[in-house]
């Protein structure tokens, strides 16, 4: 494998990501897609990637990112309520202040490796939470506002900008006048196509997060994080000291957690304290080991494949899988929704948790493992006879 | 570390991207703004969002809450025996829809989790196209959906929420409460307490540890030290604790003769059944019976707590077993529909979903301002609760508030609460400028355009 052809193919790899991100509320519409849903795809993308970076190349389980995507969050509503409703500013306090957090808890944490590590994170990021639920939220000293949630009220100071619009209400979250939340609709081929200004400032910073991600992955730096992952001990023997490319790579991917909650806050001005809780940690891991964990497009796969289901399969409900089964015969049409019906609705999770079985048991290597296998399989039978000897196989990246 | 070098090629896709993701803008019609307002139904139908948590804490009450709103809506729609509609003091709605158009629902979960709360509501108002938000089991989630109603430029309809900040600090023009508050509780359970128990009580708070907690934990300290009892100390308790034993073994050494449990859902019914059963309440500390409030009082939390409610006192906001026409009413077409009573959480959902849609006929629009107009200083009767004010200062209603005793004879596994006082309107109504509503303002109705 040359170097011009390897970066030929990151070259192609970017632009098609950026067409596929470009379409996405094209292609999604006859799915359900709306604009809040993309924002979220974009979101969780990002915070799929910051996490794989840490995962994917150095092989340490965190369990706690989610503390970074909620500090983030309440960093970038503090900037909004203190400084003004661009979301430049308030985006890059989030970065910051993940990158803060993520500094601090790595440098105690990366001293254990494995399960210690993990269980260590999931310890800070739970402290985090509970800091946030209740002892930050308290009005004596009232940083979170506990369980309601950070929000925005008409007499914030924002000393930047004005407290409050002509009209009274609070002034909507924007970037230089382009309002986050304004939709614009467009008719393509008989449907209705809604975008959302947010949807493109996410849009941007996940196309920059990737082709970041990319040059990490591809950057002697990344070999090391690599080799991290494949022996540390060996590592440690040629007189390296690893711990400081550890710690590079658990605040670059904490910043990315940052980002994500910034941009989350950015898309809707609300900070909860439920973004750091265990549970929202656990949805990063699955997305990266869903998608396929050290890919560099597999963790945005798996952040779109769950939060399509929590949010479209959530919203099934009886009368909607009835006429699902319309064109079906009645009586199998009605034993078509007590079979699916479990796995639609408030039953997603169950959903989820049979996929997520199947992928680690038949494609470990995560849904990627799956594109790579189908694309080998057409290649394999296109080139068989041609005597072609199958190159040394790089990870589907 | 090569991945900060920026190559021409790099720096020209970069810019690409950034000019195409300015120019997108600019180069659709956006059609939102021709609209008079958000969402104006163009069709024959108008579609309501019902937000209630379907897994969780709170799942029963949410489960519960939507039973109500199917019914509403076909009551709406001129299905069923028609329910509250026959009973209620406006008679603007005939069961031939709203507006000349039939009422259809999307429906969500909460989770209970503001996020998840958040995200479902707008999938309902930018997917579904919904003109009106409703529902919720907790106080957080309805402050920070009624937030997002007020920014989007829909209405919201909140379900169950006890706290005062709903309609106080966190008040908003788009937002509607029907429940209770915590002040509410507290200025109706002070005399019924004093007469039961005297005025030389020492009193000992468990607080869920979170915003509705300490609401109702303000409110008993203020009402209760007001008729002469003192505090002995407050202690918090995370939420979903499940084990409390730690927190009620300091009960009985504190020299506390009362406890007030400031809990909800599942953390009173563990709470409660644990104190009954290490015997507090067959204790006897300073010459006076131990005894046990719970501020608030449901149905479903009664139904699992058991035996232990016997003879305990608390507040409701409605309870199926008054006589009024509208409670029996509501009663009868609920229980014909589904079997058996409706908790107070559907009660106040019902009602909600009925006020807004009679409110848009009143008014001829869906147009959210004339909504807000509609309901602000609405006064009406029929419902359940007696005659009733959507005060226009803070958009809370005030009504008569029940105050209930756990029933010591059961006839049947829904009795198990028996209303002991309805505290009218003027006992607990407080001014708008009341020291524990303060911080907040409504701001102006949004329309979403």
């Amino acid at each position: 494998m040359n170097a011009k052809a390897s970066s030929r193919n990151d070259l192609y790899l970017i632009l098609g990501f950026i067409v596929a991100v470009a379409l996405g509320p094209i292609i999604m519409t006859p799915f359900g897609g709306y604009p809040d849903l993309l924002q979220k795809f974009a979101i969780f993308g990002i915070f799929a990637i910051g996490f794989n970076i840490l995962f994917g190349l150095t092989g340490y389980l965190s369990f706690g990112h989610a503390a970074f995507l909620g500090a983030g969050s309440y960093a970038a509503v503090w900037c909004f309520k203190l400084v003004g409703m661009n979301v430049l500013p308030a985006i890059i306090s989030a970065m910051i202040v993940g990158g803060l957090f993520s500094a601090l808890i790595g440098f105690v944490s990366l001293r254990r490796s494995g399960i210690y590590f993990s269980i260590l994170t999931l310890a800070f990021a739970q402290m985090c939470y509970n800091l946030a639920y209740s002892v930050l939220g308290q009005p004596g000293m009232n940083l979170t506002n506990g369980e309601t949630g950070l929000q925005l009220k008409l007499d914030d100071p924002r000393y930047f900008g004005e407290s409050a619009s002509e009209s009274g209400t609070i002034p909507p979250t924007s970037m230089f006048g382009i309002e986050m939340k304004q939709i614009h609709e467009f008719d393509l081929f008989g449907m209705t196509v809604q975008v959302s200004n947010g949807y493109f400032v996410c849009a941007l910073f996940v196309i920059l997060a990737f082709y970041v991600s990319m040059r990490i992955f591809r950057s002697p730096f990344g070999m090391m994080l690599r080799a991290v992952k494949t022996n540390q001990n060996r590592m440690s023997y040629t007189g390296l000291n690893t711990r400081p490319y550890a710690l590079a790579a658990f605040v670059i991917s904490g910043m990315y957690a940052g980002l994500a909650g910034g941009l989350m806050s950015a898309m809707d001005p609300l900070a909860g304290a439920e973004r750091m809780q265990w549970t929202a940690s656990g949805e990063v891991v699955l997305m990266t080991i869903l998608g396929g964990a050290g890919t560099l497009i597999g963790p945005i796969i798996g952040a779109g494949v769950i939060k399509y289901l929590e949010n479209i399969f959530s919203s099934f409900n009886d009368q909607v899988m009835t006429g699902f089964f319309d064109f079906l015969p009645d009586w199998l049409g009605s034993a078509m929704v007590w079979i699916t019906s479990p796995f639609v609705g408030e039953g997603w999770h169950l959903t989820l948790g049979v996929i997520f079985m199947l992928i680690v048991i038949f494609l470990p290597g995560g849904l990627m493992e799956g594109f790579a296998r189908i694309g080998r399989l057409f290649r394999g039978s296109r080139k068989r006879g041609e005597g072609a000897a199958d190159a040394p196989r790089v990870p589907a990246e | 570390m090569s991945f900060f070098n920026l190559s021409r090629r790099g720096l020209l896709k970069g810019s690409a991207a950034l000019g195409a993701g300015l120019a997108t803008p600019t180069i659709f019609t956006s059609s939102a703004w021709a609209q008079g307002y958000l969402n104006e139904p163009t069709g024959d139908t108008v579609t309501f969002g019902f937000n209630v948590p379907q897994t969780g804490a709170y799942a029963d009450e949410g489960a519960d809450e939507l039973r109500a709103y199917e019914l509403a809506v076909e009551h709406l729609n001129g299905g069923g025996d028609g329910g509250l509609l026959q009973t209620f003091s406006s008679k603007a709605l005939t069961g031939a829809g709203v507006n000349g158009k039939k009422v259809a629902y999307v429906t969500g979960d909460t989770q209970t989790k503001s996020d998840a709360a958040r995200a479902s509501a707008k999938r309902m108002i930018e997917s579904d196209g919904a003109l009106m938000i409703t529902g919720g089991s907790s106080s957080g989630v309805a402050i920070a959906v009624q937030g997002l109603c007020q920014e989007a430029g829909v209405i919201f309809m909140a379900g169950l929420t006890h706290s005062n900040d709903t309609t106080g600090k966190d008040k908003r023009r788009n937002g509607f409460r029907h429940f209770f508050n915590t002040e509410m509780s507290g200025a109706a359970l002070g005399p019924i307490l004093e007469a039961n128990y005297g005025t030389d009580r020492k009193a000992y708070h468990l607080t869920a540890d979170y915003t509705w907690g300490w609401s109702q934990e303000g409110s008993m300290k203020t009402y209760t030290e007001a008729i002469g009892w003192e505090t002995v100390a407050a202690v918090r308790t995370p939420l979903g604790a499940g084990d409390f034993s730690q927190y009620l073994t300091p009960v009985l050494n504190s020299g506390a003769d009362t406890l007030i449990l400031n809990h909800y859902g599942r953390d009173m019914v563990n709470s409660l059944t644990q104190a009954v059963q290490f015997g507090m309440r067959d204790k006897v500390v300073n010459g006076k019976d131990f005894v046990i409030v719970v501020p608030l009082y449901s149905r479903l939390m009664a139904q699992g707590a058991g035996e232990a409610v016997k003879g305990i006192f608390g507040s409701t906001n409605w309870h199926w077993s008054l006589q009024d026409a509208g409670s029996q009413a509501f009663v009868k077409s609920f229980g014909q529909k589904y079997g058996f009573p409706p908790s107070q959480a559907a009660h106040t959902c019902y009602v909600q979903a009925m006020l807004y849609a009679d409110a848009a006929q009143r008014a001829g629009t869906f147009h959210p301002c004339a909504i807000v107009e509609a309901l602000e200083g609405y006064e009406f009767d029929g419902m359940g609760n007696g005659p009733t004010l959507y005060r226009a200062e803070d958009h809370q209603c005030f009504k008569p508030v029940l105050v209930v005793k756990g029933n010591e004879n059961p006839t049947s596994q829904y009795d198990l609460l028996e209303v002991v006082d309805v505290t009218p309107t003027e006992k607990v109504m407080y001014p708008v400028d009341h020291p524990d509503f303060q911080g907040g303002d409504l701001g102006t109705c949004n329309a979403g355009i």
